[in-house]
């Protein structure tokens, strides 16, 4: 398949790990941002076939994970209420909120659908004048393009009965947490192949600079990973940290100029609290004043809603790196992808997903 | 920074659709209501059940509801004579006559009844199987989606043609009668509009003659299985557990077609878990596995099979992937279907 299995192929994928053996000469701790990636590393066990002491830690980068659970307590509210029709990606519907999902609340009765555009949304929104249809917009800088271009095809329309729950994030200033914090252990990054197709990496040149950090704009195919990890771990070894690109297929410096200006003309940068990380300034995105109409937390007055979280699982911990799913007293038996406890089993993207998908043994503990 | 996370209340009083999606809530239900109001013995639940009192006959019956009722490649009324005949090949049996039941929704258009039912009779015939009996009830607007079917078949077993779930042994190799992954995007990207309709068809077809060919195999033959709701992942996982085996599958020889790669992508669908309805995964005893490749092959319904794995003494009732970068893992049980009402 044409940029498909150039991309899958099992002889290339063992040059490269040859090449990584040769290149690296000491142990080094490389951070995959995205969950797209983690999934692939763990679906190939890539991270398990890295030479010893290049280690994987599996970042934040989870858009259903992070995704606070007041937003999550939001969208059941407003999806509990006659008259709405509830809209979001497959992936959210069973992330739980502080009670209940967004498929229970469906098997109860409330008009809950899945979509895969929110354009879809709005399209539905023109054809029932008579329900308030509301999209649930998570996701880093991938998703807000499109989610922005609907926005403005309802403001277009005119539409009086579509909103949106905005729970955008964005990916630099959770590096820059994570950077911060003086337990981190990451040495090089690689950035989401897709938030900068979006974005481009023309933000993430300066933090390289400041944090003396390599990082490699990542594709989410076996051997881009392999190849990125690569490209990072020869900055290590030289003593550089530049921003390099191994997505050259798809991402420019200056990323998306028409997808970066809608964002900006319908979203604007504010606080966001991260789950398991907490409130990051200016991590986040929301809809400017001139679209505030649209603003589903306004629309049906959920804003002042506060959900209490409590220290069930270890989600915060894994979602920084911090710890691996398998060191978690509950994977794998209280919280599985059938009963998860927390938002990194549930999505298909989360760190403990695709290590319980990937059939992950729990770490063996003492009897004490 | 916070490192907490809640522990949700789980409901588990209601019917969820993913109960109804062949996947682990669908054993859990089986298992914790439906077996046990019947009484039923413990053993490996099977596609087609053995007639008390008549070893050579198999019986199964099975409700279709998918949406829409039209898709590439196939229709309700098709794949309600398909499915059923396919899991009596499963166990060996060649149809012998069906059985027919019509839920329908007042107000559906007499044309679509007509051409769902022209179907039937296309799929039966093309089969060679009789539809002797049947049953139609309407309901009220709004009780059922259009129209939902039921079938029940009867099949003779070939002579010596004994596959069972739990008939899988150490050393079989497995094969894989066809591509996977193309019904369950066909009916998808229909229902959704995704625009994959011109790259993939349903492989809705009946599976009897491909099963007929391993005749001469008779004995070889230690399980069928076709790989439905919950797609190949769920039925291999199930033969691991009702044969107590251990099963390794090779990731570079899995047949997925080019076009349900790049939906299963873009969709973040795994093809392993995606509904087929025209292939089945066959365990076969290694001395007779190239013999029985050529057989399927000879067919133009088998002429993508394929030798994806074997079976292994090793971690019985686990089912281990080769990565195609070489590396190991555990193929687990699916949750439950990611797209209801396939079938």
């Amino acid at each position: 398949m044409k940029y498909l299995d150039e991309y899958r192929d099992p002889g290339l994928a063992r040059r490269l790990l040859d090449e990584l053996s040769a290149v690296a000469t000491q142990p080094w701790r490389i951070m995959e941002v995205c969950g797209g990636q983690t999934h692939t590393l763990v679906r190939q066990g890539i991270d398990e076939l890295l030479p010893a002491g290049i280690r994987m830690i599996h970042g934040p980068g989870c858009p259903v994970c992070v995704t606070p659970l007041e937003t999550l307590d939001r969208a059941m509210a407003i999806a509990a209420r006659p008259g709405v029709t509830f809209t979001s990606f497959g992936d959210m519907l069973r992330v739980p909120g502080t009670h209940t999902d967004l498929l229970s609340l469906r098997a109860r009765g409330a008009d809950v659908r899945v979509v895969y555009s929110p354009m879809e949304a709005v399209r539905l929104a023109a054809a029932r004048p008579e329900r308030q249809v509301v999209f649930l917009a998570v996701g880093f800088e991938t998703t807000a393009p499109a989610n922005a271009m609907a926005v403005l095809q309802a403001a277009r329309l005119g539409l009086r009965n579509f909103s949106v729950l905005v729970s955008h994030v964005l990916v630099p200033p959770a590096m820059v947490t994570l950077l911060e914090d003086p337990d981190c252990e990451v040495q090089a990054f690689l950035a989401a192949g897709h938030v900068c197709a979006v974005m481009g990496w023309r933000e993430y040149e300066p933090l390289s600079a400041r944090y003396r950090v390599p990082i490699v704009v990542t594709g989410f195919e076996p051997l881009d990973l392999l190849e990125g990890i690569l490209l990072a771990v020869r900055q290590l070894e030289s003593g550089r940290a530049e921003v390099a690109n191994q997505y050259v297929r798809a991402v420019r410096r200056q990323g998306n100029p028409v997808a970066r200006s809608v964002v900006s003309q319908v979203f604007r940068v504010t606080d966001r609290a991260w789950r398991g990380m907490g409130p990051l300034p200016r991590s986040g995105l929301e809809l400017t004043e001139e679209y505030a109409e649209f603003d589903a937390a306004r629309r049906f007055d959920v804003g002042r809603l506060h959900a209490t979280e409590h220290p069930e699982c270890i989600a915060g911990a894994i979602l920084t790196g911090a710890r691996l799913p398998t060191d978690c007293t509950a994977y794998g038996t209280r919280c599985t992808p059938r009963t998860p406890l927390g938002a990194p089993m549930v999505s298909a993207e989360g760190t403990c997903a695709a290590f319980h998908a990937a059939g992950r043994a729990p770490t063996p503990r003492s009897a004490s | 920074m916070t490192l907490d996370c809640p522990a949700p209340h789980h409901e588990d009083d209601r019917v969820l659709l993913g109960h109804g999606a062949g996947g682990r809530l669908s054993a859990e239900l089986l298992g914790s209501v439906l077996l046990p109001a019947l009484g039923a013995p413990d053993g490996p639940l099977e596609d087609a059940a053995l007639l008390p009192g008549h070893p050579e006959l198999v019986v199964s019956t099975d409700s279709f509801v998918v949406s829409p009722l039209f898709f590439p490649g196939g229709d309700i009324g098709s794949l309600a004579v398909h499915g059923t005949v396919n899991d009596l090949a499963m166990r060996g049996g060649m149809p012998v006559a069906l059985t027919l039941s019509l839920v329908l929704e007042e107000g559906l258009p007499l044309s679509e009844l007509r051409t769902v039912m022209a179907s039937v009779g296309k799929a039966a015939s093309g089969a060679d199987v009789p539809v002797v009996a049947g049953d139609t009830k309407v309901v009220e607007r709004g009780a059922v989606d259009r129209m939902f079917l039921t079938t029940t078949g009867i099949g003779r077993r070939l002579p010596f043609m004994r596959p069972t779930a739990a008939g899988a042994r150490p050393g079989d190799a497995i094969l894989l009668s066809g591509p996977i992954g193309l019904h369950g995007t066909a009916v998808l990207s229909t229902r959704e509009g995704l625009g994959f309709e011109a790259d993939i068809a349903s492989d809705s077809r009946p599976l009897h003659r491909l099963v007929r060919v391993l005749a001469p195999l008779a004995g070889h033959v230690h399980a069928l299985r076709d790989p439905t709701r919950g797609g190949l992942a769920a039925a291999l996982n199930e033969i691991a557990r009702d044969s107590r085996v251990g099963t390794e599958i090779d990731e570079a020889r899995l047949p997925v077609p080019a076009p349900v790669a790049a939906a299963c992508d873009l969709l973040g669908l795994d093809p392993l878990q995606v509904a087929n309805e025209g292939c089945f995964v066959a365990y076969i005893a290694a001395s007779a596995a190239d013999a029985a490749l050529s057989a399927l092959r000879s067919l133009p319904e088998g002429c993508g099979a394929a030798r994806i794995g074997e079976v292994v003494p090793d971690h019985p009732g686990r089912v281990v992937l080769r990565t195609l970068v070489g590396a190991h893992r555990v193929i687990d049980m699916p949750l439950g279907e990611q797209l209801p009402r396939i079938c």
